[in-house]
Parts: structure tokens; C-alpha cells; sequence
């Protein structure tokens, strides 16, 4: 690396088009985000700055306060689900034979590269009253049913029913967990793929079983890539807007719907900039721990 | 003799013993992968199915067709979007290449102060949830007045990809050897033959997948898209997004399949470019 001051003439032609761009086009719409969040209502919904801190006040409400508190629970159940499925995802891959390790690494991030608003839309087709989901149960349904009735027991299940799995809060969890785990199961990937296997092997020869290897001894040597998993799925759950805008029903709104209701019908913009920097403070705060968490784990080694 | 006797004899004894380790061999995890890799195929494969079902219903299957396709082609909202995100696509990935290149570049090449804080700023876009950043650009066009347009779409595509182009630049030249600069310099070139004769034939592969990368992010875009879009001004992902507030018809899974195969090409195709100068 140069020192910046050898070079100050080719330095600036590098580095100053696109910090040109990000200050003006990023950095200055925050900002002006960031003033109107101190800002208030004006009487034909225009915003005015008034420098007051009532629309965080405001977002402390109940009923607001309610929303961030759901988005937060959604948000880990969803990444604990992920953890659930992307742990044996990433362990699977990790521990397959050398060749088959990168078809299986592209096979789980493919689905990943595909639009967003179409992964998740892909699931109102499964989900609906009307879905490939309800098709399948009430297929199974009507088989038991005959199978049932040549036993001579004829009407013990009943008609079927079609489930309501769509517009509620379990299938905005189901949407986050599709699309959000390959952010999952790469980092846990990463981790395991490092993991020393002697240790796994000195467990299991010292008589522990797979279980408690499992808990005592890859757990805790995949740890930063648990954590950096979990962090980065929460991080982006938490944020979400689309998946729960097209898979939620009323009760399931996140902070991001919340945001983007103050920009839309609400037409409160000063009110959707504070709701907007709290998620950010949030998303730093997690970014924060995520970073000190990874230095942590260079210290020891891990 | 005696020793070819005995090899089939142990393989029958020793071959199906499998190691311990080897998870993947074992029935149960191969039970688990196969769930998981349904799971996250079943939907998409479903859409992509039912985009040539030859039924306006969209929910039982009648049989094949590409009757949709035609008529997506021949839908002017829909036609028109798509080329909207074509032109929009196209002008973001050349200006953000050639901004992100010169940031990534450096970002390699020089220590200045506070560059921690520097890189920071830079990756933020990444960073921050996207609708953040697609209701900081509605409010800032709004306040200066600029009605919103395939310019404000662009400007804000060109913003957010700007740090994913500078990271794949700073991913390809960490493998760079410095000394074929040093060289270059020693047989008497200027620092500008050098760039473009040493360093930039290095850094090819590079500029063309982050090209694709910026491409394929820009199309797919919606979030940021869906506030900086103005009336007129869709791009393919809000057309699909209007379209479905109406009715899950095969015609948007024909005009999805099209989106999906889009992008899946181009990343596939900057995945092999990638693999292709690293092994080099």
C-alpha cells in the first residue's frame, strides 16, 4: 500500500467520482432523513422542521411500540429457524466429500440469486386457500379417508377444510426463512469448514456420542459463525417490507410496513424518518457487536 | 494368490463402513438435505411450472402451453417496464463500474487517514436496511424538487451499487503481485502505460463481474425502486408487483420466468468469469 500524499493527483481521480456520488446521493438524502426526523406534521401534510424529539416520543407509544416489539419476535423466530435448518444445511455440505461441496454450496445459494419479489410471491401459490399446500393436505386427507372407510370406518375424518396459511404471521416467517437462508448457511459454512476434525474424532473415540459431540464440541468451535449468522439473518429480517407486505395480513405488520404506511397513506413524513433512523440505530448496534465479536474471535484464534 | 482372494473379502467387510465423520453419507442427513433443498426449490420450480399451464385459474394443472409468453410479450405495460429496466440497468452498470472500479482500486492501492471510517461510509449502502435508503432518496428528490423518473431510479441504482462494484474490484486485486508494477516501472513506463498495460489486464475479470453483479442487482431491484419510481416510470419488478395486487395470473409467472432466467444467466455467467481468471 502508498501512502495517499505520494500520489495526491492520482489519489483524488480514484477516489473522488464515487465519494462525489455517495455524499451527494447518499449520505445528503440521510441526512435530510435525519433533520426531518426532529421535524413534525404540517397542516396539508408537508413536513416542518421543528426540532423536537416528539415523533420518537411517539414511536415509543404503545401502539407503535407494539409493532417494533412484533418485528423483533418475528424477526428471531425466523432466524431461529434458519439456524435450525441452515446447521444441518451447512454441516451436510461441510462434511460431503471434497468434489461435492461447491455443486452442493451453489445448489443452496441459486434460489438466493432469483428476485426477491419473486421468491417470495412464489409462496402465495403454495400457501393459499386455494394452494399447492392445501392441495397436498387435502390429498392426503382424502386417502386416509378411503383407506379409513375400507377399514369400516367411514366418516372419521370428516370433510376437508382448507387451512388459512397465507396473510398471516406464520407465512411472513415461512418468507423470511426462504429468503433469508443462504445469509445463514454460508457464514456457518465458512466456520465449519475450518472446524480441526481431530477434535470431533478425539470426542468420539473418548466415548461421547454424536449428540453430545455435537453440543460440547462443534457448537462451541463454530461459534462466531453461529453468531455472525444469526446477527446477519436478524439484521435483515428485521428490516424487511416486502415479505411481510406480500405475505402478512394486518396483524403481521413489521417496522419496515410501518415505514413505509408514513410515506404512503399516513403521509407522515417526519414520523416514518424517525421510525426510520430507530431501525438503523438498531441495524448498527447489531452490525457493532457483530464486528467486535469477529475481532474477539481473531484474538483467540477461532 | 492368497492376497486376491482376500481383496474382495475386505472390501465386503470394510467397504461399508463408514467413517464416523462423514455426516453426509449417513441416511438422516441425507433425509435432512433433501427437505431442505425442497423447501427452497419447491416454490420457484412451481412458479416456473405454472407460467406454461394452459388455464387462467393458475391453480390445477391442464395442460402445457406458451400462450402466456405471447401474450406477456404483447402486454404494452408489461413490454414497456421491461425495457424500462433494461435502460435503467444499463446506464446504472456504467457508471457504477467505472466509479466502483476507481473506489475499489483505491481502497487497495492507498492508506490515507481515517480510512476505517472511510470504508465505513463507503459500505454503508450495504449496510442500512434497503428501505431506508429508498425513503431517504423519496424525500431528498422531493425536497429539491425533482419529479420522480427513470433518472431518480437511476441515480439512486447507481448510489446503492456503487460499494458491492468496489468490493469484487478490492476481491480480484488482493491477488495482485505488485512486482509486475515495479517492473513495468523499471523497463521505463509511465504510470499510466503501466496501469493500462500491467494493471488493468489483471483486473479485467474483475471490472466484468462487477459489471454483471451491478447488473443483475439493479434489475432485480424493488425496495429502492418502489420509492424513487414515479408515475410512467415502472420498471419490470413494480409492473409485477402492481400486477400481482390484482391476481397471481400465469401471465406474471411467464413475465417472473423471464426475470428469473435473466439474472440467473448473467450471475452464472459472472461466476465462470470469476473462476476462470482466479485459476489463471
Amino acid at each position: 500500500m502508498e501512502d495517499w500524499r505520494k500520489n495526491k493527483f492520482a489519489f483524488g481521480i480514484f477516489i473522488g467520482p464515487a465519494t462525489f456520488w455517495l455524499v451527494l446521493f447518499f449520505m445528503l438524502p440521510l441526512a435530510v432523513v435525519w433533520v426531518y426526523s426532529f421535524g413534525g406534521r404540517g397542516p396539508q401534510g408537508q413536513t416542518i422542521i421543528t426540532f423536537s424529539l416528539a415523533n420518537y416520543q411517539r414511536a415509543l407509544e404503545w401502539i407503535h411500540l407494539g409493532i417494533i416489539w412484533k418485528s423483533a419476535w418475528i424477526a428471531g423466530i425466523a432466524t431461529l429457524l434458519c439456524l435450525l435448518m441452515g446447521f444441518p444445511l451447512a454441516k451436510g455440505i461441510a462434511f460431503a466429500p471434497a468434489k461435492w461441496k461447491n455443486p452442493l454450496l451453489l445448489i443452496v445459494i441459486l434460489p438466493f440469486w432469483t428476485n426477491l419479489l419473486i421468491r417470495t410471491y412464489s409462496w402465495i401459490a403454495v400457501l393459499r386457500t386455494r394452494g399447492h399446500l392445501n392441495f397436498a393436505l387435502e390429498w392426503l386427507h382424502d386417502k386416509t379417508d378411503m383407506a379409513m372407510t375400507f377399514l369400516g370406518l367411514p366418516e372419521l375424518m370428516g370433510t376437508f377444510h382448507p387451512l388459512a396459511l397465507l396473510y398471516n404471521q406464520s407465512a411472513v416467517i415461512i418468507g423470511l426463512v426462504y429468503v433469508h437462508l443462504p445469509f445463514m448457511v454460508l457464514p456457518l459454512y465458512a466456520s465449519m469448514e475450518k472446524l480441526d476434525r481431530s477434535y470431533l474424532e478425539a470426542s468420539l473415540d473418548l466415548g461421547a456420542g454424536h449428540w453430545r459431540t455435537l453440543f460440547n464440541v462443534t457448537v462451541p468451535l463454530v461459534k462466531p459463525g453461529i453468531l455472525s449468522g444469526v446477527l446477519l439473518t436478524y439484521i435483515l429480517s428485521i428490516g424487511s417490507f416486502l415479505t411481510p407486505d406480500l405475505l402478512g395480513g394486518t396483524e403481521s405488520m413489521m417496522i419496515g410496513n410501518l415505514i413505509a404506511q408514513q410515506f404512503g397513506s399516513s403521509r407522515d413524513w417526519a414520523f416514518g424518518s424517525a421510525l426510520s433512523f430507530l431501525l438503523m440505530y438498531a441495524t448498527f448496534i447489531i452490525l457493532w457487536i457483530k464486528t467486535v465479536n469477529a475481532k474477539d474471535g481473531e484474538a483467540t484464534g477461532i | 494368490m492368497k492376497a486376491m482372494k482376500d481383496a474382495p473379502l475386505k472390501k465386503k467387510r470394510y467397504g461399508k463402513l463408514v467413517n464416523p465423520l462423514d455426516y453426509t453419507r449417513k441416511g438422516w442427513m441425507q433425509t435432512l438435505l433433501g427437505i431442505n433443498f425442497f423447501f427452497l426449490y419447491f416454490p420457484i420450480v412451481a412458479l416456473v411450472a405454472f407460467s406454461f399451464n394452459d388455464s387462467k385459474r393458475n391453480i390445477v394443472w391442464k395442460g402445457f402451453t406458451f400462450k402466456y409468453y405471447i401474450k406477456a410479450y404483447n402486454n404494452e405495460a408489461l413490454h414497456s417496464s421491461f425495457m424500462n429496466s433494461i435502460t435503467v440497468a444499463s446506464i446504472s452498470t456504467v457508471v457504477s463500474t467505472l466509479l466502483g472500479t476507481m473506489l475499489g482500486l483505491a481502497l487497495y492501492r492507498y492508506r490515507f487517514p481515517f480510512k476505517p471510517a472511510y470504508e465505513g461510509f463507503a459500505h454503508l449502502p450495504i449496510m442500512i436496511p434497503e428501505i431506508c435508503m429508498g425513503i431517504a432518496m423519496l424525500v431528498f428528490f422531493s425536497l429539491i424538487n425533482m419529479p420522480l423518473s427513470l433518472f431518480t431510479i437511476t441515480v439512486s441504482h447507481i448510489a446503492f451499487t456503487i460499494p458491492f462494484v468496489a468490493v469484487v474490484i478490492r476481491a480480484r486485486m488482493s491477488g495482485f503481485d505488485t512486482s509486475y508494477e515495479e517492473v513495468s516501472y523499471d523497463l521505463g513506463a509511465s504510470q499510466w502505460q503501466t496501469f493500462w498495460n500491467v494493471t488493468f489486464p489483471y483486473l479485467r475479470p474483475g471490472v466484468v463481474a462487477g459489471a454483471l453483479l451491478a447488473f443483475t442487482l439493479s434489475i432485480d431491484d424493488f425496495v429502492i425502486t418502489f420509492f424513487t419510481a414515479g408515475i410512467g416510470s415502472t420498471t419490470l419488478p413494480i409492473k409485477i408487483y402492481s400486477m400481482l395486487r390484482f391476481s397471481v395470473t400465469p401471465e406474471v409467472n411467464a413475465a417472473s420466468t423471464v426475470l428469473i432466467v435473466l439474472t440467473l444467466t448473467l450471475t452464472i455467467l459472472a461466476m465462470t468469469i470469476q473462476a476462470r481468471a482466479n485459476k489463471r
